[in-house]
């Protein structure tokens, strides 16, 4: 057992895969000899040499598509895209080309693959480098979906992701890549579409991805002690495969619902939770589900601006508080 | 047409470059493949107009010599990329007419059960890796089953089709760029048929050349040949093919060819100018022109009309197969979207 930083958990999770199977490869821009812009992949270069770790122009179809047609016919890649708003110039290939191919050659095209990418905001980069991307990926049938708030998710999740057989698009957020957190020593293999309770409760139920995990557990923290509510803070860890069990039971105990989304609200992750828990879950509700998120806006650059925008531990605890009368 | 006319002698000065030989044997395969391209995508035409192929349709009519030539020089393993205009690169990998047919016609013994559709063809135990329906996004993908060629030492080259039209998207400057710079063991075939779906390429292209104009700007040869001789593009296609294999690189092909139907089925081509179709037809048929050439070599009348006569045969024995299939059973609606077989997304 020992600290390691976001950062450091998903240069050892690619590492840990490289090692296992020859046939786990990795490409993108600056990953190799720079070790990556967020220095998440500082080291593999040396351990494993150009051939294995590539250093790409910028051209993100080209990084893409070269991923699929290496996964189509033997290796296990993993595709880094810098920032997840560079997605939108390369979404092509997640929306009709590894997503469909199977489906519509009739299971003989596979596609196992994973994108990493930087999501999120909070770092005061602007419109362009701070999107929230999940729902672009978790609209398209075929896609997987996974977003780690911690560093031994990183790596569980990450080695979940390459051995899955589905291409996977793995969401890691750029405000978290300082944080650090214990980890086992030795390998650490997660699964897909297990969410987790990262803090049990008795009075609500808190859905909340990647850096909103950390501020719902703040905020439930709070809650109890400056309020006596006891809220229930669920990491929805995959957005596909979700695993609404974990959730329906949770919320048949708390009876109270609030999502913590950092994408804008316009088809936001939770609206479709909502709407599963609205539909399979009423008669445990005592209450409306309330969605907390970032609003349907453009992310601003400046820290006033941003940290008004993303939900923060004082809106979720304000929110909470409200809805619960308390 | 005058200028097109010159290029293909440029076309052929490249040739002399790499002689190769081509037996009488094999330029019957190449010229059987060529009859049979021709009357299997005329019957794809005829089956759209009895409204029993539906959706959309890209036929090769007048482009068979690019597809017999390119195959006929490929190794078993050898993959093969296409766009939507891909029945032809597909039956030229020796995949059967009635699993095309089949699912031009959306019947249960189509390639793909229905499922992909005439742009879609795939068919990966024949090394047809798939027929892409998004303007040049199979481009990178070849370069990355090349990649996979060149990390593993297998032998195998990826080929890689397309249209003029193509060289005008990004995923075809930046897959072009990393071929170069990785040294990857990829082909890249442009059939210049002169329309970009109905706009002339030249109308909104900046050289003369789509894709051989190109090829400087990624440090590949500029090689633009005659499409509508499948002996130039079989020399021309094994010479890169060769290249390719034994660590050289890519070879970027510029392909002059012409297709006599529309893009699709939708389009009746009345953007053409009056005189080019005939003129194509009359003097640049791939077909009339190999078939010249076969009996000039000595190869009799009757095995060529023999050759004719079995091709019609089977396209008409894999049309009443088709006729025959049911439509695909409504369960394969939900199959296959994830790797379990199914489309499960939550618990």
């Amino acid at each position: 057992m020992a600290e390691l930083s976001y950062r450091d958990a998903v240069a050892r999770g690619i590492a840990q895969e490289m090692e296992r199977d020859p046939d786990v490869v990795f490409l993108g821009e600056d990953i190799g000899k720079a070790g990556g812009v967020f220095k998440a992949t500082v080291g593999l270069f040396d351990q494993f040499g150009p051939l294995r770790v590539r250093d790409t122009p910028i051209s993100e179809q080209a990084i893409l598509g070269a991923a699929m047609g290496a996964a189509m016919t033997g290796l296990k890649p993993i595709a880094e895209i810098m920032f997840s708003d560079f997605i939108a110039v390369c979404y092509d290939y997640l929306a009709n080309q590894y997503a469909k191919s199977r489906y519509m050659t009739n299971g003989q095209v596979k596609c196992p693959l994973v994108v990493r990418t930087a999501n999120g905001g909070g770092a005061r980069f602007g419109a362009q480098h701070s999107q929230s991307v999940e729902n672009w990926c978790m609209a398209i049938p075929g896609l997987k979906v996974v977003a780690p708030s911690t560093p031994v998710d990183v790596i569980g999740l990450l080695a979940a992701s390459v051995r899955d057989p589905d291409p996977v698009i793995f969401l890691e957020h750029k405000s978290l890549y300082a944080t650090k957190g214990e980890v086992p020593d030795g390998e650490i293999v997660d699964e897909l579409g297990v969410a987790k309770i990262v803090r049990p409760g008795t009075d609500a139920t808190i859905l909340a991805l990647a850096l909103m995990v950390p501020r719902a557990i703040a905020a439930a923290d709070k809650l109890k002690a400056e309020h006596g509510v006891d809220c229930e803070v669920i990491d929805v860890r995959s957005l596909v495969p979700m695993d609404m069990q974990t959730m329906l039971s949770s919320v048949s105990r708390t009876h109270r619902l609030f999502t913590v989304e950092e994408n804008p609200r316009l088809c936001g992750w939770g609206a479709e939770l909502v709407s599963i828990i609205a539909d399979e879950g009423f008669y445990d509700l005592d209450g409306p589900p309330v969605r907390i998120t970032t609003p349907h806006i453009p992310l601003p650059a400046t820290d006033v601006l941003e940290d008004r925008a993303i939900p923060s531990v004082d809106r979720i605890v304000e929110t909470v508080r409200r809805s619960l009368g308390s | 047409m005058a200028g097109k006319q010159a290029r293909s002698a440029i076309a052929m000065a490249v040739d002399d470059l790499s002689p190769i030989e081509i037996d009488n044997d094999l330029r019957l395969r190449i010229y059987r493949m060529q009859v049979e391209l021709r009357e299997s995508e005329q019957r794809a035409y005829d089956l759209f107009l009895q409204n029993l192929v539906k959706g959309t349709s890209h036929l090769s009519l007048g482009q068979e010599a690019v597809a017999a030539g390119c195959a006929a020089a490929m190794e078993p393993g050898d993959l093969t990329f296409c766009t939507y205009r891909g029945h032809a690169h597909t039956l030229a990998r020796g995949v059967p007419m009635d699993r095309v047919l089949g699912e031009l016609m959306g019947r249960d013994n189509g390639l793909l059960r229905g499922k992909g559709g005439s742009m879609h063809l795939t068919s990966v135990e024949h090394g047809v890796m798939g027929s892409y329906a998004i303007v040049g996004a199979h481009i990178p993908i070849a370069c990355g089953a090349a990649w996979r060629a060149q990390y593993r030492g297998d032998k195998d080259i990826s080929v890689c089709f397309f249209g003029d039209g193509t060289t005008n998207i990004g995923s075809f400057h930046e897959g072009l760029n990393f071929a170069a710079i990785w040294k990857l063991p990829v082909v890249f075939i442009c059939e210049n048929n002169l329309y970009m779906e109905y706009t002339p390429i030249g109308d909104v292209t900046a050289v003369a050349d789509p894709a051989a104009g190109r090829a400087s700007a990624y440090g590949l040869e500029s090689i633009i040949i005659d499409g509508q001789d499948a002996d130039v593009v079989y020399r021309t296609a094994k010479s890169a093919y060769d290249k390719a294999r034994s660590g050289g690189g890519p070879s970027l092909i510029e392909c002059l060819t012409y297709r006599y139907s529309g893009h699709s089925r939708a389009d009746p081509a009345k953007y053409r100018p009056e005189g080019e179709l005939d003129f194509w037809k009359g003097k640049r048929d791939p077909i009339r022109i190999y078939r010249e050439r076969l009996l000039q070599s000595g190869i009799g009348e009757s095995t060529l009309t023999a050759i004719e006569d079995d091709v019609k045969q089977r396209v008409d024995e894999a049309t009443a197969i088709c006729k025959a299939a049911p439509p695909p059973p409504a369960d394969i609606l939900t199959t296959d979207v994830y790797a379990d077989g199914g489309w499960a997304w939550r618990n």
